[in-house]
């Protein structure tokens, strides 16, 4: 066999990401020495990003079964039941190192590999939503980081045509020097035509479809499996580079291939390219797979074996066909003018073999590849979860509290409350027809999906997840993002049906970071099982750290949900008047981990408000029936800021912003916590004044509290406490719009 | 009475289906029809108006249009056009139009640099077209638009507007046209023109996204340019 001309020892293998222990282990299995081929496919395989092999013992423990799911984990998305013979199919991935590293085409190829992932299930791609985090807004980067991702989604989502629907982005100074940009894609296909990534039937033919191969993105799994040190930049060549056009093209004519029965599988040549779709293929079918990668299109000369097996250039599809109906497949690829050659065979050996110029490269089987290995990495309990959960998290404790007033309109303009209609406006929210809520007009995105009878519903697609909570509680905190997911889609009218997560941490060598990433886990698992909403698909980023210093923890939930009649479904913005206000849930919350805190003690401390399981859950399940039998027109999710920020959101954030006047009950709790504070399940509905009574009564039978606090009209936001304006405050309606759409302003003049 | 429209699919073309509802589903109870024309083929077929919609053909490479403007199918559009048959150029379509000759003028790089995906408001000039049939001079629409290059330059823009070819021009939701209601810097205010002719018509908002009610309120201004068109419509 050959080995090349490098003779293969632990230091090259170390070079692949391989660690003394794994390379003996390769040794140990092979029992021979690897090729140069071979190492490089088991580094990539092996590495954090595509084995989790930190990260799977604790997968495991999450919820993924349930009536509604058609694909849980394990498959290139997953894919729920939305009735009428349809399925939801949707994933969230990270594409964090490579946008930190060159933003544009980082952020471009996240969106192209999600969308890639979805559309090989045989789905066609109608929503997109993405979580991005960012440094402090005063670090020298972060504008530039900010707007080169932004123009990256913008760039390809919009080219390949698809609805930018709803997002999420927060500012921190724990991501100055590791971004988070994780992207959702969901689509729709015919239940009874859900294609997966195995290769089946021995003899079957191995096609290669796409865009051709080249040098670029060689290594980039690897890459996104190390943490950072100086110099990160200078990986830029292990950046790809996105062609939404090629992958635009790719769809439409995989979608149309898909039409006839000559496709047995079909697998997105991502992280790892070649050699990950291959092995997957086959290791998914217990099979193996022969290649000829002379054959693999090329778009650069003298590519050598190696470097075909490890490129990870972008818009690229393998797939199997039923032997003799490869002209139907290239057909279809010819009209569309895209590459389709076939390049190997399917076998029964169970290994993956690969020969260049009739010269074998590597021949390595399927299943050690696929499997990978798996650590049981030692947990710690880190010293600062006591230490702050303890702190009196009220910022007046260390100082005099800010007077109401201006902590509003100062919350109101913080980098992680502000208006982000200077990111979406850059997103074609509105290519397909079918958006019905669009971003900055609820706390979640709407699409209409049609039925083939033609009735028409909606998916709701919502976003999850605050580090301050996970930081200071991963267990907690992990909860409350699937809570804030579940309650934003609650707030459209939507029932939720699945779960697709991101899981981005530190270095998980380390056994603090470990047990923060143990303790999301369960955090989530059991929030999902309460919620009735399995985890379907997801991705894990770790070592997302720089020179030592990991980010917060920061576990990013997706969740789509449906809403049976269209007609049925509720924005979060005011009208100038007209409708009375109610709070749904408990009021107040906890000052622990809130964005108050942030903003006033330039810290998080204390104990967060936990995830009340089922008391929870009737809160949130209450006020989609509220919507879903019209008795409210407006809900909103009372998240970063409370309730005093949430009306105010409610307020300016319409077309024609009116004033509220709202009186808040006594309580037990300082008026800062009942103002700002934080808590799961707390909601502002409205509703037109008749429809009072019909609300409380229905909010009350379903289990939810319902607290009546005043109506919209006149020009100013004045809430009081016990009657009392002076505890309350009184802004005009102006001053506060201002803020809120001015905060991102400096950054992206 | 119907009429069928011809929405050509190019490659890229990513609001074609979307023109298509409108055509074919949304406006069908009052006559409307629509199929999808493939770029590779040399006849329209029969059909009485032609849709070049949004989206980026050929992933606007080069320029916004400038590859599409050359795909076979484009020989039978200038034909078609020449005789006097009814085009509208929506967005890419625009572009492909301007590029291909069939309306003057280019469109650019937005003033901001950026893509811009927002509602806007035109006001109509009153130029009798075969999509403003039916829409009264002065009268305001709303439409989104989603483009990073739709600043529309001429030479000699106000010689266009005396020869009457300005038939949509950014506007407040009252009417006015102004600087702030300009969203990409088109000289004008320009959003939408047609050929000296009349029969050939481009706009960078898009009508299509705006016939629906339930569609993020969108409002449904944008019927009024399809209808127009429609056998016997608009012009009653």
């Amino acid at each position: 066999m050959a080995t090349g001309k490098l003779e293969i020892t632990a230091e090259v293998a170390s070079e692949h990401g391989l660690t003394r222990d794994e390379y003996s282990q390769v040794e140990r299995a092979l029992g021979r020495t690897p090729t140069l081929c071979e190492v490089g496919m088991i580094g990539v395989m092996w590495s954090e990003h595509c084995s989790y092999k930190s990260s799977r013992p604790h997968l495991k423990t999450l919820p993924t079964r349930g009536d509604k799911v058609i694909q849980g984990p394990g498959e290139n998305a997953g894919a729920v039941d939305i009735g009428d013979g349809q399925a939801a199919v949707f994933k969230m991935e990270s594409h964090n190192h490579p946008s930190f590293i060159e933003p544009y085409q980082g952020a471009a190829t996240g969106v192209g590999g999600i969308c890639r992932d979805v559309f090989t299930m045989g789905a066609r791609p109608v929503a997109l939503a993405n979580a991005l985090r960012f440094g402090a807004l005063t670090h020298p980067k972060t504008p530039h980081l900010l707007r080169g991702v932004v123009a990256g989604i913008a760039g390809y989502g919009n080219a390949f045509g698809v609805p930018n629907v709803t997002g999420d982005v927060h500012f921190s100074r724990c991501y100055d020097q590791n971004i988070l940009v994780n992207a959702l894609c969901v689509g729709i296909a015919p239940t009874d035509k859900i294609f997966r990534g195995t290769a089946s039937g021995v003899g079957n033919p191995v096609m290669y479809v796409g865009a051709k191969t080249g040098r670029d993105g060689i290594h980039g799994a690897t890459m996104a499996s190390a943490e950072f040190g100086e110099g990160a930049e200078q990986n830029r060549p292990a950046v790809q580079v996105g062609d939404p056009f090629m992958e635009k093209l790719l769809l439409e004519a995989c979608l149309e291939l898909m039409q006839s029965d000559a496709l047995v599988g079909i697998q997105d040549m991502g992280a790892a390219g070649l050699t990950s779709s291959s092995v997957e293929m086959a290791a998914r079918a217990g099979s193996g797979i022969e290649m000829d990668l002379e054959r693999v299109p090329q778009r650069e000369a003298d590519m050598s074996a190696y470097e075909l097996l490890l490129s990870e250039s972008q818009e690229r599809m393998l797939m199997v066909v039923e032997r003799g109906r490869e002209h139907e497949a290239r057909a279809i690829f010819d009209k569309w003018d895209l590459d389709a050659e076939v390049v190997g065979r399917v076998t029964d050996t169970g290994r993956v073999v690969m020969r260049m110029q009739g010269e074998l490269v590597a021949d390595l089987p399927a299943e050690l590849l696929a499997e990978g290995i798996t650590y049981e990495r030692r947990t710690a309990r880190p010293a600062y979860i006591d230490a702050a959960r303890v702190e009196n998290p009220a910022p007046s404790a260390a100082g005099d509290a800010p007077r109401p007033d201006e902590a509003l309109v100062s919350l109101l303009g913080a980098p992680n409350v502000t208006s982000k209609a200077w990111v979406y406006h850059q997103y074609d929210h509105n290519v397909r027809t079918s958006t019905v809520l669009r971003p900055g007009q609820a706390d979640a995105g709407l699409v209409r999906v049609i039925a083939p009878s033609g009735r028409e519903k909606g998916l709701g697609v919502a976003l999850g997840g605050q580090s301050r909570l996970v930081y200071l509680d991963p267990y907690e905190g992990s909860a409350r993002a699937v809570a804030e997911a579940y309650a934003n889609l609650a707030a459209i009218g939507a029932e939720p049906l699945a779960v697709t997560d991101c899981l981005n941490f530190g270095n998980p060598e380390n056994p603090e970071i470990m047990w923060q990433l143990a303790e999301s886990v369960r955090g989530l698992g059991d929030a999902c099982r309460a919620l009735g909403t399995p985890v379907v698909s997801g991705n894990v980023s770790l070592y997302n750290e720089t020179d030592g210093v990991a980010i917060y923890p920061t576990p990013m939930v997706g969740m789509v949900g449906l809403v049976a009649d269209l007609r049925r479904h509720a924005g979060s913005a005011l009208p100038e008047a007209g409708l009375e206000i109610a709070a749904v849930g408990e009021l107040g919350g906890s000052l622990a981990g809130s964005e108050y805190q942030s903003l006033y003690l330039g810290r998080a401390c204390g104990a967060i408000a936990p995830f009340a399981g089922a008391r929870d859950k009737a809160v949130m399940d209450a006020v989609r029936t509220l919507v879903a039998e019209g008795l409210v027109e407006v809900a909103h999710d009372v998240t970063e800021g409370g309730l005093a920020v949430a009306v105010a959101e409610c307020a300016v954030s319409g077309g024609a912003p009116g004033g509220v006047s709202i009186d808040l009950p006594e309580t037990e709790m300082s008026d800062e916590a009942l103002l700002f504070g934080e808590a799961p399940a707390r909601f502002i509905v409205a509703y037109p004044p008749k429809a009072r009574d019909a609300v409380a009564a229905r909010a009350k039978a379903l289990g939810a509290p319902i607290t009546p606090l005043g109506q919209c009209g006149g020009d100013r936001l004045r809430v009081a406490i016990a009657g009392d304006q002076r505890r309350g405050f009184d802004v005009p309606v102006d001053e506060a719009r201002e803020a809120f759409f001015s905060g991102l302003r400096d950054v992206t003049a | 009475m119907t009429t069928t429209f011809g929405v050509l699919r190019f490659p890229g073309s990513n609001c074609d289906d979307d023109a298509l509802r409108a055509v074919d589903v949304v406006l069908a109870p009052a006559g409307s029809r629509g199929r999808i024309i493939w770029h590779k083929d040399r006849s329209l077929g029969d059909v009485d108006a032609i849709i070049l919609p949004g989206g980026f053909s050929y992933g606007d490479y080069l320029r916004g249009g400038a590859i599409a403007a050359h795909s076979p199918i484009m020989d039978a559009v200038a034909e078609f056009a020449a005789g006097g048959g009814p085009v509208l150029g929506i967005c890419n379509g625009f572009q492909i139009l301007c590029e291909r000759g069939l309306l003057p003028g280019a469109l650019i790089r937005n003033e901001s640099l950026r893509f811009e995906c927002r509602d806007t408001h035109v006001v109509t000039s009153g130029r009798q077209t075969p999509f403003t049939r039916g829409i009264a001079a002065g009268a305001v629409l709303r439409m989104s638009i989603a483009h990073a290059e739709g600043r529309y330059v001429h030479p000699d823009p106000e010689a266009l507007w005396r020869a009457g070819q300005v038939v949509f021009r950014y506007a407040t939701p009252a009417g006015e046209v102004s600087a702030d209601a300009n969203p990409n810097g088109s000289v004008l205010g320009i959003a939408g023109i047609c050929n000296e002719a009349g029969n050939v018509v481009g706009l960078m908002p898009h009508p299509e996204r705006a016939c629906e009610a339930v569609l993020g309120g969108g409002g449904q201004d944008g019927r009024a340019i399809f209808e127009s068109a429609l056998a016997g419509g608009g012009a009653a």
